[in-house]
């Protein structure tokens, strides 16, 4: 692809700047519309039952009490699904959304109501009788590998071995990346370190719940309205699921309150689908935020194991991983993506990372914020700090000697272009954070983080209006202000005003395909597809100029928003403005716009470095962050508040994934704290103000140099404060969250000793 | 059916509603009146998104039966700008980026108003633990409290 443009070194008028986002005003007056917000004449209440056991066959679901309470308008179990059995993804993605013939987790859906309204809905779930088998469960990613572990899966047959393995497991695949010899390697090592970490399920903890209205109608067309970070994605599965035409299902997406990849995957939207279908009325469902925490999220809970060595000057010889990472029911590539991301910030020449999918009786793991990364980076860089410290050298010092730079071939595979990770380190040595005093029971920590971005297929539609004004429509959700960035690039690309542009999110039968918002790819992908589509709007704006002025189209340019005549023969024509050539259109070929329809190819890989300072209370093993810092490369922060809001709200997820966060099961293999109130996330009074540096490394795939920057800010925190807090007690943490009792245990075993 | 008969004022404006004896004040507002930017987070007053000001005080509107709210003053994120007029709180979350994806909003603009209501000077922590009852995934809370304190800087020279 050709950029058109030397990317460095570019001088740009609105990208930079800090304007007031267009969907803003709506949103602190209580106007804009999220998933629950919007209704459908004649639409009916649908309420989910979910299962009560971990895991258990279901033998019989008799439905006719419920179907015959006044009120109730459908009942939906799997047999009013099309059975997928056998057909891979899709059967797994189907039978998470709605059992088939097990309920693997406390909380699966296994039958669904329509009905007039909530209290209807909710006595008819009560009449639904479900009759099951319990089986035994694992709910522990250790537990599930052992021999002798319950199986989820009787053919379940480990993938990526060789050969097939004769006995079924609950490991679903094994994954193995990596270069070079590491046993050779750890010959040469002067030091060498192993150790085990593992790490708690978490929940993305969007404060919004999945919410959706569904509208099928006997004319086979179907509407639905629903809060996603991808409503062409969530059209394609629902129509496949339900075998309804792509084109014939217009998805609309609400305002979206929070999704941190929880909102890329399908829920109970193909239910509210058939729900409506079976009804021929529109269905709303909405989730409780118990069904939210028992049936949607999480991530992954994980177990590694790291072995690394070094020379005494610092030089790492050799590095090794071993992930093993929890699924909930049905295979995933986690582990894969743990893998993956492991040693990617450092420069190394023997390097070795295997990766376990490991079932379990839990919920299906979804994407949770640069996917899979936290947890590597939590044992790779807690070991890279021991390590660091064994051989004297300052952590950071360490990291620097050893760090990936251009032309690095990385541990995952590809060579390294232009990249940030080196110069994060820089700015966090010299950064003043470094130098501060600590005090009484304080400790300092620092990490680094590395997450790939995504790119993939975007669509975008540029109209111009008579006045002038241009109406930008996007196909990818706008998660925390892209449209205030799209604004902003599609104002710099056309040289007009940030405030002539207005940019919208397109539902799925006015723009083409886009993925979703996911892989930190919305603003590096829509805006990469603005910029095309402004420039193709441009090459027919100097069409219709060189027309207005009867001149050849090659003497017409574009500049500061206004076609100009070169060269002396046109001395005399003034510069026709975007509005002036607008105002013409009518009569000079009709509407001008600009679409553009792309891969976005060359997502540069994102890279920061945090560091953090805690407080430990050796009396009760609270731990407070006392202060933060996040250091990370933008590639080109196109509006930079909305860049330092995405560094903040991944430190401060990553701070309570640290700290507290945590699925806790009981026995019985049930979810024991589906709520705010004992899934406790940061509050305001729990944290401090997080600063933000910003680093500027132009990604050279990018027009204007930009990377994505939403994900990266979640993968140091873990590390960073674990290294702190184990600064702070003197005993080296290794398992997440360090709650309290934790850490007092770890102080208590110190003492001990 | 039935229902039980309410006369409230909500925002300034008298509002009569019937609603069932187990039906929320949050399902009230959203449901029967279309007031909607009361978010309901979690309907166990952990999140405090369905934030509204009753007689003088901040509650989760999730933990009020619509009944109760019979004689009372509500106030809701709806009445917090007069007119075209945004309240100082309003342009301050939007100057300082103080939200993303903007769905806890209306319950820390109504929480932020009751605290600088109460305490028009509030120090950073005073400020953090007056919306300590409001959970925000997206932002890390940095920027509220700096929305929060320049508004309050505003509300006093006002």
């Amino acid at each position: 692809m050709t950029l058109g443009a030397d990317f460095t070194g570019q001088k740009f008028k609105s990208v930079g700047t800090r304007p007031l986002r267009p969907d803003g005003v709506d949103k602190v007056t209580g106007r804009a519309r999220y998933g629950a917000d919007f209704n459908m004449p004649g639409q009916l209440v649908g309420r989910v039952l979910r299962s009560p056991h971990a895991h258990a066959k279901i033998k019989k679901i008799d439905t006719s009490r419920a179907e015959k309470l006044k009120g109730v308008k459908a009942v939906i179990t799997a047999a009013d699904l099309p059975d997928l059995t056998g057909g891979g993804d899709m059967f797994d993605i189907l039978d998470n959304c709605m059992a088939r013939k097990k309920a693997f987790y406390d909380g699966h859906a296994v039958a669904a109501v329509a009905a007039i309204d909530a209290p209807t809905a909710k006595k008819a779930l009560k009449l639904i009788k479900v009759d099951y088998e319990v089986l035994p469960h694992v709910t522990d990613v250790d537990e599930a590998v052992k021999p002798g572990a319950p199986l989820l899966h009787k053919h379940m047959f480990t993938g990526g071995v060789e050969p097939k393995p004769k006995k079924p497991s609950n490991i679903a695949n094994r994954c193995q990346y990596g270069h070079g010899d590491t046993e050779a390697g750890f010959k040469e090592a002067d030091v060498i370190i192993e150790r085990s970490y593992r790490t708690e399920q978490t929940h993305q903890g969007y404060i919004e719940p999945h919410a959706c209205v569904a509208s099928v109608s006997p004319d086979g067309t179907a509407e639905m309205w629903v809060c996603t970070q991808g409503h062409f994605v969530y059209r394609q599965q629902c129509a496949e699921l339900l075998g309804i035409d792509v084109s014939k299902l217009r998805v609309t997406s609400s305002e979206i309150g929070g999704g941190f990849g929880g909102k890329t995957h399908i829920w109970a939207e193909p239910l509210a689908l058939a729900l409506s279908r079976k009804a021929n009325r529109p269905v709303k469902l909405v989730m409780s935020r118990e069904e939210v925490f028992r049936a949607s999220g999480p991530t992954s809970a994980t177990s590694v194991d790291v072995k690394l060595g070094a020379k005494k000057d610092g030089t790492i010889t050799a590095a090794e991983a071993t992930l093993r990472y929890s699924n909930g029911p049905y295979a995933g590539m986690w582990a894969e993506l743990g893998a993956m991301t492991s040693f990617a910030c450092y420069d190394l020449t023997n390097v070795k990372t295997v990766g376990y999918e490991v079932l379990v009786n839990r919920p299906k793991v979804a994407a949770y914020r640069a996917p899979s990364a936290p947890m590597a980076a939590f044992a790779i860089e807690s070991a890279m700090d021991e390590l660091a410290q064994q051989i004297g050298m300052d952590p950071v010092k360490f990291r620097i000697k050893n760090a990936a730079k251009e032309g690095t071939k990385s541990s995952y595979g590809p060579v390294y272009g232009p990249i940030g990770i080196g110069p994060t380190l820089e700015a966090s040595l010299k950064h003043p954070h470094m130098k501060a005093k600590l005090g009484k029971n304080q400790g300092r920590g620092m990490a680094c983080g590395f997450w790939f971005n995504f790119g993939g297929q975007t669509c975008t539609d540029l109209n111009i209006g008579v006045d002038g004004t241009v109406a930008l429509a996007v196909g990818t959700v706008d998660v925390g202000g892209s449209r205030a960035s799209l604004s902003l690039v599609c104002a710099e690309e056309l040289g007009i005003p940030y405030e002539q542009v207005k940019a919208v999110v397109a539902d799925t039968s006015t723009l083409g395909h886009n993925d979703m918002t996911d892989g930190s790819r919305g603003t590096f992908s829509s805006s990469m597809a603005t910029i095309f589509a402004a420039r193709n709007a441009i090459k027919v704006l100097r069409e219709r100029a060189a027309q207005m002025w009867d001149i050849s189209v090659d003497d017409v340019v574009w500049e500061d928003g206004q076609a100009k005549a070169k060269g002396q023969k046109h001395g005399n024509l003034a510069p026709l403005s975007l509005k002036e050539i607008a105002a013409a259109a009518p009569n000079t070929g009709g509407p001008i716009a600009g679409h553009s329809e792309i891969v976005a190819d060359g997502a540069g890989v994102s890279f920061a470095t945090h560091i953090c300072d805690v407080e430990v209370d050796p009396e009760t093993g609270a731990t407070r962050v006392v202060r933060y810092t996040v250091v990370q490369d933008a590639g080109k922060a196109v509006h930079p508040s909305y860049v330092e809001g995405q560094y903040q709200g991944g430190a401060a997820q990553g701070i309570g994934w640290a700290l507290n966060e945590e699925y806790i099961y009981g026995k019985d293999g049930r979810l024991q704290n589906p709520g705010f109130l004992d899934y406790r996330i940061p509050v305001c009074s729990d944290l401090p103000m997080i600063d933000t540096q910003i680093l500027e490394i132009p990604n050279p795939k990018h027009p204007y140099g930009v990377r994505g920057v939403g994900e990266t800010s979640i993968v140091p925190p873990l590390a960073a404060i674990a290294n702190a807090v184990s600064n702070a007690v003197g005993v080296r943490m290794t398992h997440i969250p360090m709650s309290p009792p934790r850490i007092l245990a770890a102080l208590e075993k110190k003492k001990a000793h | 059916m039935g229902g039980i008969a309410v006369t409230t004022t909500i925002n300034g404006d008298e509002v009569d509603f019937v609603c069932h004896a187990e039906e929320t004040l949050l399902d009230v507002l959203r449901d029967r009146l279309g007031l909607t930017g009361a978010k309901e987070g979690c309907g166990t007053g952990d999140c405090g998104a369905c934030s509204v000001i009753m007689d003088g005080r901040v509650v989760c509107s999730c933990l009020v039966l619509g009944a109760e709210a019979e004689g009372k003053k509500i106030g809701t994120v709806e009445g917090m700008a007069s007119g075209d007029k945004l309240h100082p709180l309003q342009t301050k979350f939007l100057e300082h980026a103080a939200l993303q994806c903007g769905v806890c909003t209306p319950g820390f603009l109504i929480a932020a108003k009751a605290l600088l209501d109460r305490n028009p000077d509030p120090s950073e922590e005073e400020i953090r633990y007056g919306l300590a009852g409001n959970l925000c995934r997206c932002t890390g809370y940095d920027k509220i409290v700096r929305a929060v304190q320049d508004a309050a800087k505003v509300m006093k020279g006002a």
